[in-house]
Order: structure tokens, then C-alpha cells, then sequence
């Protein structure tokens, strides 16, 4: 089997390439290192002394963490804004790129689990939730779904990331009859992980501040402002380090579908604060705790406000800017938009979310929730952890992604192995 | 072979269950940062998917454990729901006075941990003006001081529902309801990612976000396995109606000591039982009804 002996040659090769490069890859690399160490013995403390490292309580029984998860499912699934351009209109100047909206999926989808798995009280336990090995509660508990779908789309982002890096170092021309209808089944995928991941809070009447039914297009339009504000900024760099060729009008494009995501989001928060501000029931006191502070036996608990203000006005800004074609064409109020619409999802659907959710608890107590410093540390692990993954990926996919190192090419010439008869 | 890998017995596990459970054991030993999870406790299935046999060799193994932890004999029951029955329980708003002594009882018989400190039934001190409004709640209030002016109290634990939000959220079904209408949970196929926790609309569940303690002296030795055996580190627990006592026909634990018998429970099955006279001749109403959990715990205002 040549087909097998080239894919064994292609991963030594795809290692050779990750751990050999120039000091300043070194240093980013170690610098990434130290971070994941110093959230690993965070964790390793956490694991010794349970989960009360963390603020999290009865009350307030998820936080930070998952704050986080709900986040970077946006960002896996927000790699679709790549795809649709590039394949549904067939537009060629982001097709080359796509793979990259690929790769962050991939990348976020790995901190995902990780944000889950710090999670739990039980980690030794994970065995429970494999579907085969353990008893998955399917189909009645949207968790069980959520862990489904995510490792599907990872399966499936990993497997077209491969395959396509393996045609190009193998110097073959993709098979389009593979790779098409993959791409395009990653769209419903993209579509079904966050929807999934909103309906696991969506489903649960308990908690009225998440029981509203544009739960799951909010966390949709969110995450198409989230994730591609990443992806501009990560193409500007990349065309600056590396010779990727990334067109002014592949990223102008993405910036211009943006705009569109951004304006809906700001829609559906108007449309969810009037219905909950404008009726005040009773289940407006989330809302209220959120955007307000809540007055109780004399004390105001505001912690979330500047949070929630900063937010909403990030959010606004960074639409203005997208929206006039003068600021988005400008490479500077580009790239302040990406960050302050990045900070504004952030915060939403970390801080704004998780936690007004939960507070005021079930029975009315108000528990004022912050992360520790463990929370903080192991979060800063994980991240660190994505931003490794993400950048090892690239090192090995840039050279083959533009043809300059594959099986018979990009390597000293005693290193060639036998090269393919022609 | 020790008895508790008889899969043949069970029939709800194959070798290739077994086969990777001991590849991903080695990998969890170096995950929770310590060696005390032996294999036997680490390959355990959930409990209802255990022969008999299996239970027997579980219970002996936890026995075992704590008799090693609290050096005392720690009996570990497993009575199966009594045909026939379907517990209920209904709460006299009139008579509670706020004493927080089923609080206590119930730490006391269940075995929950004094440090952190874990209580299943929370009292809510009301405003006598707003009704039952739980954002008029107060659970800080002083034990000693009670009836307090202008206040009535509304003891609030898990209401058994019909229709528990938790279990149907559970990932991993280590949460259920049994016959007798108990919610029960398997501390040890619990994964501890606390959905049930926000799913819960009456805060009925508790996490062990630390290493449960009690003072050897303190542990109470009758125990069930679905109820007040030791729990550990890092899975949730609840009230279970007093499992190991109530299979047994005694009271809950909190209906015994309440000092102005606000408490009363029973077989709802049995027409001649308390909690059915006080279904007939009192007018009861379920916390949060409209969630349609369909709970099997009611309060009422008997005078």
C-alpha cells in the first residue's frame, strides 16, 4: 500500500515541520508552554481539592467555564461563514482560505472539550458519557446531544483538514467528490452544534433568563460575529508572516457578511430586553440583575452592569464601523471593530449569560459569582493550549498548503525518500 | 476472577465494554490526581444495569471502605421500592414556625458533609404581605428568633416530581425516579457536570464541591445505597425522602422531629393514610405548578 506508506511518511513529515522553526517560533511556542503549565497546576489543585477552588456553588453551579465552552462553540461553528461564500456562491478568492476556518474549528472545538472536562467533578468518570462504553441518556438530555455533535464536527473538520493537506503533499489534486459534499455537510454541522449548545440551556424551564425561544438564533447570529472577527485578524497576520496569498477582497467579503450577522445580533438583543423589560413579569429580575442591579434587604448587587453596558455599546460600535464601507475598508477601524466585537461576544456569552442564568438562584437567593484565580488560570491554560494547537497546524499546513513542501519537495535532498514513480 | 467482573451474570455488559474501560482507566487514575480510585470502583456501572451478585459485591466493597474511613461498622442497604406505594408529602404553612430543626435532623441522618457544609432542606423566611414570592426570600434569618413579625416560612427539599427536569437532563442517566416516586442518584456513575443542578427549579440539588467531612462519631451507620451512604468528592446529592428509613415504614426524618407537626407524609396509594387526608380535606398547591413538574410534595394552610 503506497497510499498508507505516504501517510506515515506525511505525519513524521507533518511532525518534522512542527518542531523545527526560527527562535521567535521557539519563543512563542515555549511562552504558550509555560502558560499550559501554569493552568495544569491549576487544574492538578483543583482535582486535589475539588471543585471549591472554584466561586462556583450551589447557587451559581456553573460559571467561568462553561461561560467559555458556550463561547467557542461559537467560534467551531462560525468557521461556516468561510465556507458559504466560498462554496455556495462559489467565490474563489476565500475558497483557498476556507481551510483555515477549518483549523479554527478544529482548535476551538479541542478547547471546547477541555472547558467541559474541567468542569466536571468527576473527570474519571468520562468513560460514562461515551456512547457505547457508558449509558449516553440520548435522546432525552440535549448534553448528550451537545457531545454528539461536537466530536462529529470535530471528526469531520479534522478529516477534511487532513485529507486536504495529504492530497497537496502527496501532489495530487483533492478529489472533489470527496471534499464538496463534506464541506457542505459541515454547514448544518456548524449550524446543529450551537443550536444544541443553546438548547441545553434553552430546554430548562427552571431558568426563565434562558427559556426564551430566539435563545439559539441569538447564540447563531453572536457567534458569526465572534468567529469571523478572529479569522480577519488571524489572515492579516498570516499574510504578513507568511507567502499565503489572502486577497483584500477575500477578507473585505467577510467583513461585509459581518455586518450583516452584526446587525441581526443587535436585533435580536432589542427584541429579547424589549419583550422582558417592556412586560415585567416577574422572570425580568435576570435581565434586570444583568443590565440594572438588583436591590435586596438593602444591598444593590450590580456586579454584571458595567459588563453588560460594555457589551452592548462594543457591540454598537464595532456594527458602525461595519456598516459604513469607509471604516470597514480602513484597515485600522477594521481591526478596532473585530476587537470590540470580539470583546462584546465574550462577555455575553461568557459573563452575561451563564451567570444571569443562574441569578437570582431558584429560590430567589443572589449569590455574587466571580471567577477565582484557579478559574482564571485553568481558562488561560486552555487557551493557551488552543493558540498551540492552532499554531503548530500552521506550521505544518502553510508549506504544503502552498505546494512548497510535499512529499518530494521542501527538505534537504539526502532526506527525500524514494520519490512516487511518475 | 473477582466476582465483580462477572459480566455473564448481568448480560448488560460484552468484553469490548470491559476491554475499554481498562484502556481508559489507566488514563483517569493519572486524572484525578490521586491513587485512592481502585479499578473495581473505577469500572462500576451505573446501578441499575447491575446483577444482583454485582450489588452484593459493590455494597461489600463500600462497606469495606467505610468501615476503613470512619472506622465503624457502615451498613449499606439496598431495599427495593415497596410495591403498592407512592410516597407523598404535604407542608402545613400554618404550623411552620421557621426552627430549622428538620434541617438539622436531616444533616444528621443522611450523612451529609459538615464541612463543607451541605443541607438539604432550605427554609425561606417570607414576607407575610407578598405571599409565596421567592424574590422575598430570605434563608439567612435567625434560627432563634423565630416566628418573626410579619413573617411566615416555606421549608422548601426536592419535591419528588412526576416529571423531574434533572433526570430528563442527565447525560448519563445516573439519576431516576424509582417506583415508590423517589428521585434517586448513583454517587457512584454521577460525572458531576451539574446539569441537573439547573435544571432543578426548586435548588433541591447539592454538589460536593469539596472532599465531604464528618466526624467519625457523627456518621450515621444505617444507610442506603440510593440514599444517605457517605457520598464523595465531586458528584451531586439530594433528598431522597429518607430511602433507608421510609422503605422501612419509619418517617422521614424531618416529619419526626418537627416540634408543631407542620410535616406529614404517607403512601399516596393508601386512602386511609394521613397525606391522603390531608389531600381530601385541606386545599393544597405545588411550588412553581405552572413548570409542570408534577410534584408529589404539596404545601398547604391547614388552619
Amino acid at each position: 500500500m503506497v497510499n498508507l506508506r505516504n501517510f506515515k511518511q506525511f505525519i513524521v513529515d507533518t511532525v518534522g515541520l512542527m518542531v523545527q522553526g526560527g527562535r521567535l517560533y521557539y519563543a512563542w511556542v515555549g511562552f504558550l508552554l509555560l502558560l499550559i503549565a501554569i493552568g495544569g497546576l491549576a487544574y492538578v489543585n483543583q482535582l486535589n481539592h475539588g471543585l471549591l477552588v472554584t466561586n462556583m456553588r450551589d447557587q451559581v453551579s456553573w460559571g467561568f467555564y462553561i461561560g467559555n465552552f458556550t463561547f467557542l462553540v461559537g467560534v467551531a461553528a462560525a468557521s461556516i461563514m468561510l465556507v458559504i461564500p466560498a462554496y455556495i456562491y462559489d467565490w474563489a478568492p476565500i475558497k483557498e482560505i476556507t481551510i483555515l476556518g477549518e483549523m479554527l474549528a478544529i482548535t476551538a472545538l479541542i478547547m471546547c472539550l477541555g472547558f467541559v472536562m474541567v468542569d466536571i467533578g468527576r473527570p474519571d468518570r468520562f468513560w460514562h458519557i461515551m456512547p457505547l462504553v457508558g449509558r449516553l441518556n440520548w435522546p432525552q438530555s440535549m448534553l448528550a446531544w451537545d457531545v454528539i455533535v461536537l466530536n462529529l464536527y470535530l471528526l469531520l473538520n479534522w478529516f477534511v483538514v487532513t485529507y486536504l493537506l495529504f492530497s497537496s503533499y502527496v501532489e495530487k489534486h483533492y478529489n472533489k467528490k470527496i471534499v464538496l459534499p463534506l464541506v457542505l455537510l459541515s454547514i448544518p454541522m456548524a449550524v446543529s452544534i450551537h443550536t444544541v449548545t443553546a438548547y441545553l440551556y434553552n430546554g430548562l424551564a427552571a431558568r426563565p433568563y434562558w427559556n426564551s425561544a430566539i435563545l439559539a438564533p441569538r447564540f447563531l447570529a453572536s457567534a458569526f460575529c465572534s468567529g469571523p472577527a478572529v479569522l480577519l485578524i488571524l489572515l492579516q497576520v498570516l499574510r504578513r508572516t507568511t507567502r499565503l496569498k489572502i486577497t483584500d477582497a477575500a477578507i473585505f467579503k467577510i467583513a461585509e457578511l459581518m455586518a450583516y450577522t452584526m446587525g441581526f445580533n443587535l436585533f435580536l438583543t432589542a427584541a429579547e430586553s424589549f419583550k422582558e423589560l417592556y412586560s415585567g413579569t416577574e422572570h425580568m429580575v435576570y435581565f434586570q440583575y444583568l443590565l440594572f442591579g438588583v436591590e435586596k434587604n438593602g444591598v444593590h448587587y450590580n456586579t454584571l452592569v458595567p459588563f453588560a453596558w460594555a457589551s452592548i455599546l462594543t457591540g454598537f460600535v464595532a456594527f458602525l464601523l461595519f456598516l459604513i464601507p469607509k471604516t470597514r475598508m480602513n484597515w485600522t477601524t477594521l481591526n478596532i471593530g473585530c476587537v470590540l466585537i470580539y470583546a462584546s461576544v465574550y462577555i455575553e456569552k461568557g459573563m452575561g449569560l451563564i451567570i444571569p442564568g443562574l441569578t437570582p438562584d431558584a429560590l430567589g437567593e443572589i449569590y455574587v459569582y466571580r471567577p477565582s484565580f484557579t478559574e482564571v488560570a485553568v481558562a488561560a491554560g486552555i487557551f493557551s493550549l488552543g493558540a498551540l494547537v492552532f499554531t503548530i497546524m500552521l506550521k505544518a499546513a502553510v508549506p504544503m498548503m502552498l505546494g512548497e513542501f510535499t512529499i518530494s519537495k521542501g527538505r534537504a535532498s539526502e532526506e527525500v525518500p524514494v520519490p512516487p514513480q511518475p | 476472577m473477582p466476582p465483580q467482573e462477572g459480566c455473564d451474570t448481568s448480560g448488560g455488559c460484552g468484553s469490548r465494554r470491559e476491554f475499554l474501560g481498562t484502556a481508559v482507566a489507566t488514563v483517569a487514575l493519572a486524572l484525578t490526581g490521586c491513587g485512592k480510585l481502585s479499578k473495581e470502583e473505577f469500572l462500576q456501572h451505573n446501578f441499575r444495569e447491575l446483577s444482583k451478585d454485582e450489588i452484593q459485591t459493590v455494597i461489600a466493597r463500600l462497606e469495606k471502605e467505610y468501615q476503613e474511613k470512619f472506622h465503624k461498622t457502615v451498613k449499606v442497604g439496598n431495599e427495593p421500592a415497596m410495591p403498592g406505594v407512592i410516597f407523598g408529602y404535604a407542608l402545613d404553612l400554618s404550623r411552620c414556625i421557621g426552627c430549622r430543626r428538620c434541617v438539622h435532623a436531616c444533616v444528621k441522618e443522611n450523612n451529609q458533609s459538615r464541612d463543607p457544609e451541605i443541607q438539604w432542606i432550605r427554609v425561606l423566611q417570607m414576607d407575610k404581605e407578598e405571599g409565596v414570592n421567592l424574590q422575598h426570600a430570605e434563608q439567612y434569618y435567625n434560627p432563634d428568633e423565630v416566628p418573626q413579625e410579619g413573617h411566615f416560612y416555606m421549608p422548601v427539599q426536592c419535591q419528588q416530581c412526576k416529571k423531574p427536569p434533572c433526570v430528563k437532563v442527565c447525560p448519563v442517566g445516573a439519576t431516576w425516579r424509582e417506583k415508590d416516586g423517589i428521585v434517586v442518584v448513583d454517587y457512584n456513575w454521577c460525572i458531576g457536570c451539574r446539569y441537573c443542578m439547573a435544571a432543578c427549579p426548586y435548588g433541591a440539588r447539592h454538589f460536593n464541591w469539596g472532599e465531604p467531612h464528618i466526624k467519625d462519631a457523627d456518621v450515621n451507620p444505617a444507610t442506603h445505597y440510593l440514599g444517605n451512604r457517605p457520598r464523595p468528592k465531586g458528584v451531586v446529592e439530594k433528598c431522597t425522602f429518607c430511602i433507608q428509613r421510609t422503605r422501612k415504614g419509619l418517617y422521614p426524618a424531618c416529619v419526626e422531629i418537627c416540634p408543631t407537626g407542620s410535616r406529614k407524609f404517607g403512601n399516596l396509594l393508601d386512602p386511609s393514610s394521613e397525606i391522603r387526608q390531608v389531600l381530601e380535606n385541606k386545599r393544597v398547591f405545588k411550588l412553581k405548578e405552572d413548570l409542570n413538574t408534577q410534584p408529589n410534595f404539596f404545601y398547604f394552610y391547614g388552619v
